[in-house]
């Protein structure tokens, strides 16, 4: 079993500027032993693409409350299966009604998470997803 | 009753109730609200026996902790101000119509990201984001659209713009101007704030030094050409919605102001040439009695820095005049339907703070934009506390208050030693420059955060008292098709407009920018050719450069 830290980017697609949950989400997951970065504002999914194969991370953590995530999220997962980079597990959260969810893991967003959904409960489900993907490789 | 036997007295209650408590504990070791403020077991007069009466004071009279005019509510209402837009600016017209219909007295612009940070909607960094979050705005065109049948001289209109509120106030404008109302009649609000975007909100385009010269030139431009506009909104809304505490909104909120008044004095302004239309905007949360202290305390230590600080001598510089909304953050997702109970009392404490003009959120807010019903409730709510609970039928209704009073005590002693902090750092820029309030602001939102996780913070309906397999509520729906359609508007725009016409305003303008010239006409003359947002932005940006933050 592989004993690397988890290395999770945490990115903020598109024009939106509220950070204050994706901050929390990468404080937290630090407080959980794994190696975070964190993008900024105003990430197109190409340079989140580029930065998640350069930074060889396993997780895409994407927040976006603007409304924009059925066009941006899966754009993201398009230019890594592009990349063959589509092992990196992409999870997402946000503003995100409950009837975009399906559109959104069909188009490979492992899953997706709303408003009052713990840390740890992410933690969990990363640590989780991770150890299933170096099962099945 | 002698002060010596009151002392007995209060003694004597204070060992009686110590007993009960030993057969029924109290709920906390410690009552704290949100800036960490003790809350003790009783207030009592000797909380208020050290208030001068100056402090506390009279409706209308300085330091205004008991508002700005002496009748308050009992001339007129605050103004029903509902933040609104979506989609196209025809869809977004009809919106505004109907809410005007419904009783509401001023309106509340939402624009869309692309259009906040300055890039047209067929940009490729606005991809996926058109009409999302407001209305999108290219050019003068969809400006002439959104305002159709709209009467400019009766209406106010308050535009949620920043990095390029010289653009839309121009357009706002040239709209008036088609509809033969001269800039002298229109009222209004842009909110004009670079500082808080770079704090908290995220929609900055350039640098500060050409942020706040821009501002600058609004500040002057206006005191002539549009003297009832007010000219800036200066807000804590969005630092308290980041995280912070009531007493990191104002104080961040407050310093942000010196900095803007140190820099229009230093641009050549008089003081009372342009404070009176400096205008604010703060957040409604949830700590129902912190809140209403912190807008009393709000307008006190203003006055004062107006006063003692920049000498300004005209009454209304030194008046805070405020807009609130209530807090979007504190709204669940799980079940909406109590979020208007959370909202009621949110607007409550504005109203008995003394707010000039109220946004009440929709129940639906944590899930989507609101749908008309939504958007209809809010709205009812601020017409029951208006109309019906006789809240307003006198000032301050609270002033006096053992409790309240001295809580707006200690909210303006906390404020002081925030702001004392950073003028020592060199004023708010530099504080912004090096992360302190952002960081400031990390450190509480992540308490928050944990406390809700732990349960020691409940949250009604989300870590407490749940329900299972809620049924999802209707929400409204952009038409995704709308990007399009607004490119394509775009496209024959470019077709149809005077092509020289639009090059020769942007050489202008790009002259003016490298100059020290008044920016405010030369963005008009542009406007008034129809370039679009974008391409004003960007001749902006090949001078100014692009903010990058730390």
């Amino acid at each position: 079993m592989n004993n690397q830290p988890i290395r999770v980017l945490i990115a903020k697609p598109g024009l939106d500027g509220h950070d204050r949950g994706a901050l929390i989400i990468a404080q937290s997951l630090r407080d959980e032993g794994m190696e975070v970065i964190y993008t900024g504002l105003r990430q197109t999914p190409a340079q989140i693409v580029a930065t998640a194969i350069q930074e060889d991370v396993d997780v895409i953590g994407l927040s976006c409350l603007s409304g924009a995530h059925n066009e941006l999220f899966p754009e993201v997962t398009r230019l890594l299966r592009e990349e063959k980079a589509d092992d990196i597990i992409v999870i997402g959260g946000g503003i995100i009604p409950q009837e975009d969810i399906p559109f959104l893991l069909e188009s490979g967003i492992k899953s997706i998470f709303t408003p009052g959904t713990t840390t740890k409960e992410t933690a969990d489900f990363i640590r989780q997803a991770v150890r299933e993907r170096e099962e099945d490789q | 009753m002698s002060q010596s036997a009151w002392q007995e007295r209060r003694e004597k209650w204070e060992e009686k109730t110590e007993k009960q408590l030993s057969r029924f504990p109290e709920r906390k070791e410690s009552f704290v609200t949100s800036s960490g403020i003790e809350v003790k077991r009783l207030y009592a007069p000797e909380n208020v026996d050290e208030h001068t009466e100056q402090e506390i004071s009279l409706p209308g009279e300085f330091p205004y902790t008991r508002g700005i005019r002496p009748s308050m509510y009992r001339s007129r209402f605050w103004t029903m101000r509902q933040y609104a837009g979506f989609g196209s600016a025809k869809e977004t017209n009809k919106r505004f119509r109907y809410l005007l219909e419904q009783g509401q007295t001023g309106l509340s612009v939402a624009f869309d990201l692309p259009t906040q940070i300055g890039y047209d909607s067929d940009d490729p960094m606005a991809a996926g984001e058109v009409g999302k979050v407001g209305v999108a705005i290219d050019s003068l065109e969809d400006m002439e659209v959104l305002l159709d049948g709209i009467p400019l001289d009766r209406v106010s209109t308050s535009m949620t713009i920043n990095a390029p509120a010289s653009i839309l106030l121009a357009m706002y404008i040239a709209v008036a101007e088609k509809q033969g109302v001269s800039s002298k009649q229109i009222t209004g609000t842009i909110q004009n704030d670079i500082l808080k975007e770079y704090i908290a909100r995220g929609t900055y385009i350039f640098p500060p030094a050409p942020s706040m010269r821009l501002i600058t030139d609004i500040f002057a431009y206006c005191s002539e050409e549009v003297p009832k506009w007010n000219t800036i909104s200066i807000s804590g809304y969005h630092i308290r919605e980041a995280g912070s505490t009531a007493v990191q909104e104002i104080a961040f909120t407050l310093a942000d102001g010196i900095a803007y008044v140190e820099a229009a004095l230093q641009a050549g302004l008089d003081i009372d040439q342009f404070a009176p239309r400096l205008s604010f905007f703060f957040n409604a949360h949830n700590h129902f009695f912190e809140e209403i202290a912190k807008f009393r305390a709000a307008r006190r230590v203003w006055a004062k820095i107006m006063k003692e600080r920049f000498h300004a001598t005209n009454e209304r510089s030194l008046q805070l005049r405020f807009h609130t909304q209530t807090g979007g953050s504190t709204l669940t997702a799980q079940q909406p339907d109590n979020n208007i109970v959370r909202v009621t009392l949110q607007a409550l404490a504005a109203v008995l703070g003394g707010t000039q003009s109220l946004h009440t959120n929709s129940r639906d807010e944590a899930l989507a934009l609101p749908t008309e019903d939504s958007a209809r409730i809010a709205l009812r709510t601020q017409q029951i506390i208006a109309y019906e609970s006789g809240v307003a039928d006198t000032p301050d209704p609270l002033g006096g208050s053992y409790y309240i009073e001295e809580l707006t005590d200690q909210i303006e002693k906390g404020v002081w030693e925030y702001i004392q902090r950073i003028d020592e750092m060199g004023g708010a820029v530099q504080a912004i420059e090096q992360g302190f309030m952002q960081r400031e602001i990390h450190r509480v939102a992540l308490e928050t955060q944990r406390k809700i996780e732990d349960g020691s913070e409940i949250v009604v309906g989300m870590n407490r008292f749940r329900v299972e397999n809620e049924v999802p509520p209707q929400l409204l729906r952009v038409d995704p098709a709308l990007g399009e359609e607004q490119v394509k508007r775009l496209e024959q725009l470019r077709a149809k407009r005077n092509g020289a016409e639009v090059e020769e305003s942007l050489a202008r303008l790009k002259a003016a920018a490298e100059g020290t010239d008044n920016l405010m006409p030369h963005i008009l003359h542009a406007v008034k050719a129809y370039a679009t947002i974008g391409e004003i932005c960007n001749t902006l940006r090949e001078v100014f450069g692009e903010y990058r933050p730390v």
